[in-house]
């Protein structure tokens, strides 16, 4: 099973999904983040989804509980890059992410972050 | 009319949804179909998928190319399973209703993505659910 790395920006983790994600990729994913967050103290955590080309019901789930995860340990969630055929295939799918922020692409994602936290963006 | 059929795709792990999926994507891509809708088919077969692995206890999907009478070109996919079947099918197509862990969006939203879907299943039987996605 391929692991889905975690990279860290300042006070930001970013996960940037570059492979056809497997059930327990997802799982996993979860996981290792939840650690990271607390061991690093992040603020923001971003999911850059630009090269995911389908979410089905399980990814999107994963967004949801990524973002309730993170909120519980002090760390916003922002998801990026979502495709227009993966936003419209979702919402007929079902599912609308309520709770889960987005922005088109990372640098708004980054900027949506540091918005809230103004000291993020610097590194300290 | 119908091309050849494909092998079927076994499905008994994880990594086999997402061969599932690359087969659809191949299939819905070849027969012309819009991106918007080679997503939709893609994410209805990953669904469903996930349910013949999850709850029929593994099978297999047989994806195939078909035209209509007036010619138009789609893309089928037919799950199969041997597992306990669906014992209440209107119960199983309820949104949001789930026999197991997940979200209940299996069923529905694939039947929601696609432009045909068939579903049949005996109690002890196994369960089949075929969906079919047209070009538009």
């Amino acid at each position: 099973m391929e692991r889905v790395p975690i990279l860290k920006i300042g006070q930001i983790l970013l996960v940037s999904i570059q492979i056809d994600l497997q059930d327990q990729t997802v799982q996993v994913l979860q996981e290792d983040l939840a650690e990271r967050i607390v061991r690093t103290g992040a603020r923001g955590v971003i999911i850059d989804i630009t090269a995911v080309d389908i979410v089905d019901s399980f990814i999107g789930r994963m967004f949801s509980t990524i973002a309730s995860m993170s909120r519980l340990m002090d760390a916003e969630t922002v998801v990026v890059g979502m495709r227009p055929a993966v936003a419209i295939t979702l919402v007929e799918l079902g599912l609308s992410l309520g709770g889960v922020r987005t922005a088109l692409d990372l640098e708004k994602g980054m900027r949506l972050l540091g918005a809230s936290l103004p000291s993020l963006a610097d590194g300290r | 009319m119908t091309a050849p059929p494909q092998e079927p795709v076994p499905i008994t792990s994880g990594d086999d949804v997402v061969r599932v999926r690359q087969a659809v994507r191949t299939a819905a891509a070849a027969a012309g179909l819009s991106l918007v809708d080679q997503t939709k088919i893609v994410t209805a077969a990953s669904e469903l998928a996930r349910n013949t692995l999850v709850y029929g206890g593994g099978g297999h999907a047989r994806v195939e190319r078909v035209t209509d009478a007036r010619g138009r070109a789609g893309v089928r996919i037919a799950f199969g399973d041997d597992g306990p079947g669906i014992p209440d099918i209107d119960l199983a197509l309820t949104e949001g209703w789930t026999s197991g862990s997940g979200l209940g969006l299996g069923l529905t939203g694939a039947r929601r993505l696609t432009d045909e879907f068939h579903l049949d299943t005996e109690v002890g039987g196994g369960t089949t659910v075929t969906v079919t996605k047209w070009a538009r």
